[in-house]
């Protein structure tokens, strides 16, 4: 068993936060660059151009790539052989959250009451929080910045099992073609396929953090991704929506079990912006 | 590969500096533009329902629809990209109504907001959504000037210097989105 004292969480759930809003995921930027090689349109060249500078600019002076510094969403692997002393667990992570919008520049984005009010909480609680039980004796916890932008974007839909892979992949490819500009492209478009309800939206969350270069496992699934990329590609939306070759730099899936009578389609939209810090206690 | 027109703009924007933009074109634009994102519109609209005077003056102003991150002991404002401008199509052809001349976001625009921009002859900016470091270095100064409750949604009066933009809808009602 290991011990692990509730400031560690604190203080690596606040740098997390800061770093990443601080940066992108690399593999994105190689992406982009890819993108900008292939781009002819001037005006997506430029956009391009500028969303590569922004991210040399954002690391150089410690502000945050984007002024939506997100929803703080956590994903947490503990191991079952932690043991979490010198506090409660999930409000370590909250303070966290806190002191890295603080101490960070960060924006604070949330509202207490969704109708109601809307007043903002100003400290950016609470985060969603996430905890899967692993196996092992250390704890990994990842900080994903989600802006609103492109959440805003994301849909979910039962689908009859007869609708088969061509209604799944009709509902991605629809769902990106209706955001035009909005969740800021070229994105990532994460799926979940199956589970139920609320497992095949977090699925479509989970699914963008798997990494931007590996294919999913699953022979079929990967062909299915591959394609969709193609398809979505070809919609012409571009950067920022302004027309152009590249719309999706992937599309990442998660399928699971389903009941028999049901086809869940989750469709989680990420922005170029594609932020997320991982690391690893104990 | 086609060239892009780049003008450099000063607010309050004339007829004439409008009429000469053409949607693809590339603009420079300084002067004084107001932040206003979701909050800030709909306490607007409330207060010309209620017949009160505006913080500020609409007539040939630019609104940029915008909440920056706080700013950085010594800098005048934190990362300051475009939100997304279809949430705010709903109160937009009333403030153009009223002389509003210009819009900063980012996406399209619903018919209604088109319609309004060609009926006042005026302009909708994009943004580049993301590039938020790049646009703050376009910012010379902030200062809130309405609604500080609101927090990170107060209005802002912004001196700007050659922030780069994108006409995305002209007076003549062309828009970039039309793919």
């Amino acid at each position: 068993m290991n011990e692990i004292d509730a400031s560690r969480i604190v203080s690596a759930v606040k740098t997390l936060c800061m770093e990443a809003n601080y940066q992108v995921d690399p593999i994105v930027r190689e992406r982009l660059r890819i993108a900008l090689d292939q781009e002819d349109s001037p005006i997506a060249r430029e956009i391009l151009e500028m969303i590569l500078e922004n991210h040399v600019l954002a690391q150089e002076k410690q502000m945050p790539v984007c002024q939506d510094c997100g929803v703080a969403v956590v994903f947490v692997e503990l191991g079952q052989d932690v043991h979490i002393v010198g506090g409660d667990f999930y409000e370590a992570i909250q303070e966290g959250v806190r002191r890295g919008y603080s101490d960070g520049y960060l924006r604070k984005s949330i509202v207490a009451d969704p109708v109601f009010g809307r007043k903002n909480t100003r400290d950016n609680t609470p985060a969603l929080i996430y905890t899967d039980i692993v196996p092992g004796d250390s704890i990994q916890i990842t900080v994903v910045p989600k802006g609103g932008g492109a959440e805003n974007m994301s849909e979910i839909k039962m689908l009859k099992p007869a609708d088969g892979i061509e209604g799944v992949k009709n509902f991605i490819v629809d769902r990106v073609k209706r955001s035009g500009g909005n969740p800021c492209p070229p994105v990532i478009v994460g799926v979940g396929v199956g589970g139920d309800f609320e497992q095949c939206a977090l699925m479509a969350k989970k699914a963008l953090m798997r990494p931007l270069n590996e294919p999913n496992p699953v022979p079929e699934w990967a062909e299915v991704e591959r394609d969709l990329l193609a398809h979505i590609n070809e919609l012409g939306i571009g950067p920022m929506g302004t027309g152009g070759k590249t719309t999706a730099l992937a599309v990442q899936i998660i399928q699971k079990p389903c009941h028999m009578a049901s086809l869940p389609v989750a469709v989680n939209i990420q922005c170029h912006a594609h932020r997320h810090w991982s690391v690893r206690i104990g | 590969m086609k060239m892009m027109r780049v003008h450099e703009l000063t607010t309050p924007l004339t007829p004439e500096a409008i009429s000469a933009l053409r949607a693809g074109d590339k603009v420079l634009l300084s002067g004084i533009v107001y932040s206003a994102r979701d909050a800030a519109h709909k306490r607007l609209l409330e207060m010309i329902r209620r017949g009160e005077l505006l913080p500020f003056d609409l007539a040939g102003q630019v609104i940029y629809y915008l909440s920056p991150s706080p700013a950085k002991p010594g800098a005048v404002i934190g990362s300051a990209g475009p939100t997304s401008s279809y949430r705010l199509d709903p109160y937009t052809p009333a403030l153009l109504d009223l002389g509003l001349k210009g819009m900063i976001g980012k996406g399209a625009r619903s018919r209604e907001v088109i319609d309004a921009i060609v009926k006042n002859r005026a302009v909708y900016f994009m943004a580049v959504g993301g590039a938020a470091v790049k646009m703050a270095q376009s910012v010379v100064s902030a200062r809130v000037i309405a609604f500080p409750d609101l927090e990170a949604e107060a209005i802002l009066e912004l001196k700007i210097d050659k922030m780069p933009l994108f006409v995305a809808v002209d007076a003549s009602g062309n828009d970039i989105f039309q793919i």
